[in-house]
């Protein structure tokens, strides 16, 4: 067998079922392979005692024949999920010190399953940037390079730990989060698969909030087929998050067939960017023959509102967190600045904040604070939006006239160097999320599958995004070109 | 629309933030350039449209006012960076 750190969730489930291996077995050699890995700073908190508790309660499951399909099965949790009695930070200094006395829905759902939690992972602070540069633990570093480049890499954000170590085999699989393309930006730079569900699949309780109309967590895997099992535990109405859908979640394994013959893949023309580079126009357009052999029928669509998307996202989202971030007022948990003789309580806001917030989160919060403010509000916020409802409507007529999923570049460009960013201005690193920030605005699910590698030898991905709550059908195809694909590069590791 | 220091201490004010006098400028530029971006929104008619609330057509979903929680006191305030006998405690508020 291969290193057992190495499995994918299907192969190590089929295994543990078997009797090949435990899950002793298994998060033993993730723990190794994690403590081997410090230079990739993905996990920030190792939970090492935990983990082997949940392995050995697994395998008692096991034995007894009472075994989910994610019993067992090693994984990491992005820091923005709450997980009882262990630091979830959400990668900000404002939360130092924070053991959440309660768990998150989603990581709880993957606990009942039986999973095994090994720590928690890096991410840009408060999910605010695509690449992991933001996090008050330092950047998390990609696996990949270029060629015999020594330089170091962007794994992508904000969920660039989960990313990191899906890619560099320290977990079977990992959560993360996507409020503009955060699972898939970094699912895409890292050569692994990453699905958003529609909006309302994926209880949020518990996971720290950054624009509350637009986040949904969601599994980052080796392949489509562990997205749709991890997917599945993941999914399921909550009654204490009230954006939670009531709908039954189907047996999303079932549904990858392979078989997409008849469907009508959507090819919009507005994602054809000017100075967009070769590679990935020549990505997306292999990505489209390559459905079309498989059966489905390619029609050009059009989504004449993208262009605005960004813009909109860039409204409404730091509104949202400026509203949401606003409990961090070094009161009720987290960490208060030291005060000077004579401070009241503004001054021990307004140092508590300047001091635990990054560059970053507090320019954000200020912007959506700015949007929000008498005067501003209609003509930014709510201008904002009207624009969303245009988007969505866009999506809407494309489906109505039978086009069943929509395909485009996950990214504009391949990973970037870390620091290569730095001296650009903030606007030049939103436009990391033009591809995928639209879906969130729609609320529809959308997958990232590695497609190919760029010249340099770096992983590209393209993105799939589906009708809502069609998340089975939208895997189904994302399965069909993962076959056609046949990526199976690795990075080599020198870590 | 162009945002000048004032503002931008304002802006700064209102989010509770302390920002430093001196680094109110660069502020002011980064709000400027972001603002910038933002203002291709005006392009587009929106005459009609209504501002989405709810991007999934979901109506949220009504429960029982009662009690269904409580007596936590102490996980209520295990993380507080100061708590004092049963309350969290903070800089003097009144005069």
């Amino acid at each position: 067998m291969t290193e057992l750190n190495k499995l994918t969730l299907a192969e190590a489930r089929d295994a543990l079922r078997k009797g090949d291996t435990t899950s002793v077995e298994l998060t033993e050699a993730c723990l190794k392979a994690i403590d081997a890995a410090d230079a990739l700073n993905a996990f920030v908190h190792k939970t090492p005692e935990l983990a082997m508790e949940r392995a050995k309660a697994a395998d008692d499951r096991i034995k007894a024949g009472d075994a989910p399909s994610m019993c067992g099965l090693p994984i990491g949790i992005k820091d923005l999920f709450c997980t009882k009695g262990v630091p979830s930070q959400a990668a900000s200094k404002i939360l130092e010190g924070f053991k959440p006395e309660y768990e998150s829905t989603v990581s709880q759902k993957l606990a009942d399953a039986g999973s095994v939690m090994l720590g928690k992972l890096n991410m840009d602070e408060f999910a605010m940037g695509s690449s992991n540069e933001t996090s008050v633990y330092g950047n998390a570093v990609s696996p990949w390079r270029r060629g015999n480049d020594d330089a170091q890499l962007t794994p992508g954000g904000s969920s660039g730990g989960s990313a990191s170590a899906v890619a560099a085999d320290l977990c079977l699989a990992a959560t993360g989060t996507d409020t503009g393309g955060s699972i898939r930006q970094p699912a895409a730079f890292t050569g692994t698969v990453g699905i958003k569900p529609t909006y309302g699949r994926c209880s949020r309780w518990g996971i720290v909030a950054f624009a509350s109309s637009l986040d949904q967590a969601g599994p980052m895997t080796k392949s489509v087929r562990d997205a749709a099992i991890m997917l599945e535990t993941m999914c399921g109405h909550d009654p204490k998050d009230s954006t939670s859908a009531e709908l039954a979640v189907p047996d999303f394994e079932a549904m990858l067939t392979g078989d997409i013959r008849g469907k009508k893949i959507g090819i919009p023309k507005e994602y054809r960017m000017d100075g967009m580079p070769g590679e990935i126009e020549k990505l997306w357009s292999d990505g489209a023959e390559m459905l079309k052999a498989a059966g489905a029928e390619i029609v050009d669509i059009s989504l004449p509102h993208t262009k605005y998307a960004l813009p909109a996202y860039y409204v409404i989202a730091p509104a949202e967190a400026s509203s949401n971030l606003a409990r961090y007022d070094g009161v009720r948990y987290g960490r208060r600045a030291t005060l000077d003789a004579g401070d009241g309580i503004t001054e021990m806001y307004e140092k508590t904040r300047a001091e635990g917030f990054g560059h970053e989160v507090q320019r954000r919060v200020m912007v959506g604070t700015y949007v929000l403010s008498a005067g501003f509000y209609d003509a930014y916020y709510n201008r904002a939006r009207r624009v969303r409802t245009l988007i969505k409507k866009d999506f809407e007529d494309a489906f109505a006239a039978g086009v069943d999923a929509i395909l485009t570049p996950a990214t504009p460009s391949a990973a970037f160097g870390l620091g290569e960013m730095t001296e650009a201005d903030p606007v030049q690193m939103y436009l990391n999320d033009v591809f995928t920030v639209t879906v969130n605005l729609a609320g529809l699910p959308g997958v990232a599958v590695p497609a190919g590698l760029d010249a340099q030898g770096l992983p590209l991905g393209l993105q799939l995004i589906g009708k809502p709550w069609e998340e089975g059908d939208l895997l189904n195809t994302a399965y069909a070109l993962e076959n056609a694909a046949g990526f199976v590069a690795k990075p080599q590791q020198w870590w | 629309m162009s945002i000048d220091q004032s503002t931008a201490a304002k802006v700064a004010k209102l989010a509770r933030i302390k920002v430093e006098d001196d680094a109110l400028p660069a502020l002011a530029d980064e709000f400027n350039n972001i603002l910038g971006f933002i203002e291709q929104l005006n392009e587009v008619d929106v005459e009609g449209v209504e501002p989405m609330t709810s991007v999934t057509p979901q109506r949220l979903k009504r429960r029982a006012d009662e009690v269904t929680d409580g007596s936590q006191q102490d996980k209520v305030l295990a993380n507080a960076p100061d708590a004092r006998e049963g309350f969290f405690a903070v800089p003097k508020v009144v005069e």
